[in-house]
């Protein structure tokens, strides 16, 4: 019982960065980048979706839609100002230039919000689930975050696999002078997946902080990094492989805290990634790379 | 017939490497005009700065009366004018039918009208037609180079812009591309081929340019330069 009520935390937790994973690895896939600010969004929305709730008052639903919005607006805004510029520059450049956004972020909020934690109420109201006569209980927010996650991961590929924008998305992380060739606009393409990533980050933030309620400047930097390793481990710039690789860090995690050590559980997701890598080093589900005449 | 693609005093280079050191060329409606050159010569930069992948230095193009020199890449499309790049292109991850639907992009004459070019795509190139959801990375060098021709159908252009179909492929699919190029051009569609295979562009074209070094060596009648003996020394083996 014991057991199964870890796997199930963990398939929570691992939902949840495989829908910040999925940030990473589209921006990944259609600009090439590591966006390594990518987590800082997540806070940004935990604070926006506090700040509407808490100290406005208004309620939960508000309070995620205005942190959706917001967060999407800083994706679009941060791809403009400081990745576009940089598009034919070294991709170290690229990268410099998304941990220093990532740290201009975390300051920003200390500067806003200051450095004490605030505490995130949760948005889910549901009572907790009692199964097997209370043995085990699942909290409302283990379910709305597995239901919700599961939702935006369907929604996310049935519209990159089944409409014409989606597969633009596809041509466009294959080949943007090939896409070019067809109309396809390249630069509007990248905002949409800035923004599509951004939203998501901003949805995993809510949910990052009704399980977990404390809240500070730094709240996305581990969230983030974990979903990088996950969206490497899936296989970088694989929308399934994100998935994967998600859920799969959320179960090794959550398992390995419980029964190895919750000390170094996180030294034990990241030798996971390394054996995996070093069997298969484009990820799971990632494209070997390989010519085809 | 006016002029359907006028370029004027192109250059284009990369860095310091000067590859288009001022050419000058038309190409008029109906033709077939090949672009013929050595490996090297700068027929892909050519055809790069036209469809704006690369910027030019300086010089002038003009395509139906619109000046191409300043436009961004993904607009040029909806003028009617489209490339099937060097090396296919495909997208490889699509199915067949995906990469067609890229070719329709920017068309907004409604679902039917796209469905029925499809057929018509189908018709020309059949092959395509059984591996419809078939992934293009799955498809042979031959039937990779029909389906990037017929995904640049799929935008019904007036001009297309070709870049060495024919490498890579056995005589046989080499023959078989260029029939389907001398059809599209009988439906009305203006080509610029750009090939090293001279003598087969020659075969099918109207008329020619000689690109040497980022320079136009020789122009004109395809015939009379497929008849030349400096075209024939250097490009045709003697
Ligand atoms: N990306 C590039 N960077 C630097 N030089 C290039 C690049 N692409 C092509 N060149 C150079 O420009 C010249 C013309 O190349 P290209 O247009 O590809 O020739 P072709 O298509 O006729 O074989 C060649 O000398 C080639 O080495
Ligand atoms: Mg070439």
């Amino acid at each position: 019982m014991e057991f199964l009520s870890n796997l199930v935390n963990g398939i929570s937790l691992g939902s949840v960065y495989a829908v910040i994973a999925l940030g990473y690895t589209m921006v990944y896939g259609i600009a090439r980048m590591l966006n390594f600010a990518h987590g800082d969004i997540i806070m940004v929305g935990g604070y926006i979706c506090f700040i509407v709730m808490t100290s406005l008052g208004l309620p939960s639903i508000v309070g995620i839609l205005a942190a959706v919005v917001v967060c999407t607006i800083l994706g679009i805004t941060i791809e403009r100002v400081a990745y576009k510029p940089l598009r034919s520059a070294p991709s170290l450049a690229v990268l410099i230039t998304a941990i220093g956004v990532s740290y201009l972020l975390q300051n920003l909020a200390l500067l806003i919000w200051g450095s004490d934690p605030k505490s995130f109420t949760s948005v889910v109201s549901m009572e907790p689930l009692r199964l097997f006569d209370g043995s085990l209980v699942i909290t409302g927010e283990t379910i709305v975050t597995i239901v919700v996650s599961a939702i935006i991961m369907a929604a996310l590929t049935l519209f990159v696999n089944r409409t014409k924008v989606g597969h633009a998305m596809l041509a466009v992380s294959e080949d943007k002078g090939a896409a070019q060739l067809m109309g396809i606009n390249v630069n509007a393409t990248i905002s949409l997946t800035f923004a599509i990533g951004s939203a998501l980050a901003a949805v995993a933030g809510v949910l990052l902080c009704s399980a977990q309620p404390s809240l500070l400047p730094t709240t996305g930097a581990m969230p983030g990094i974990k979903a990088f390793v996950a969206a490497v481990f899936g296989g970088i710039g694989s929308i399934p492989g994100a998935m994967i690789g998600g859920v799969l860090l959320g179960i090794i995690e959550i398992l390995s805290k419980y029964y190895i050590s919750s000390q170094i559980s996180d030294a034990i997701v990241f030798a996971v990634l390394i054996v995996v890598l070093l069997v298969r080093p484009a990820g799971i589900l990632g494209k070997q790379i390989r010519e085809k005449v | 017939m006016g002029t359907m693609l006028s370029v004027r005093d192109l250059h284009v280079s990369y860095g310091a490497i000067k590859a288009i050191k001022g050419i000058s060329f038309d190409v008029n409606e109906g033709e077939i005009v090949t672009l013929i050159g050595a490996n090297g010569a700068g027929k892909t930069t050519t055809l790069h700065a036209i469809s704006r992948l690369l910027h030019a230095e300086s010089g002038e193009i003009e395509f139906c009366g619109h000046s191409l020199t300043h436009m961004e890449a993904y607009k040029i499309i909806k003028l009617g004018l489209t490339q099937v790049p060097e090396g296919r292109r495909v997208f490889a991850n699509l199915t067949v039918q995906q990469n067609l639907e890229m070719g329709a992009y920017t068309r907004t004459d409604g679902p039917d009208a796209i469905a029925a070019d499809y057929e018509m795509v189908f018709e020309r190139l059949p092959r395509l037609k059984e591996r419809r959801r078939q992934t293009a990375g799955t498809l042979s060098g031959g039937e990779q180079q029909m389906l990037a021709i017929g995904r640049a159908l799929m935008c019904r252009p007036k001009m297309l812009l070709l870049d060495e179909p024919s490498m890579g492929l056995s005589p046989l699919l080499v023959q078989e591309i260029f029939h389907i190029i001398q059809d599209i051009n009988k439906d009305g569609v203006t080509v610029l081929l750009v090939e090293q295979n001279a003598k087969k562009a020659l075969e099918i074209a109207n008329r020619a340019y000689v690109l040497e070094t980022g320079t136009i060596a020789m122009s004109g009648n395809a015939q009379e330069l497929a008849n030349d003996p400096k075209v024939r020394a250097a490009y045709l083996g003697g």
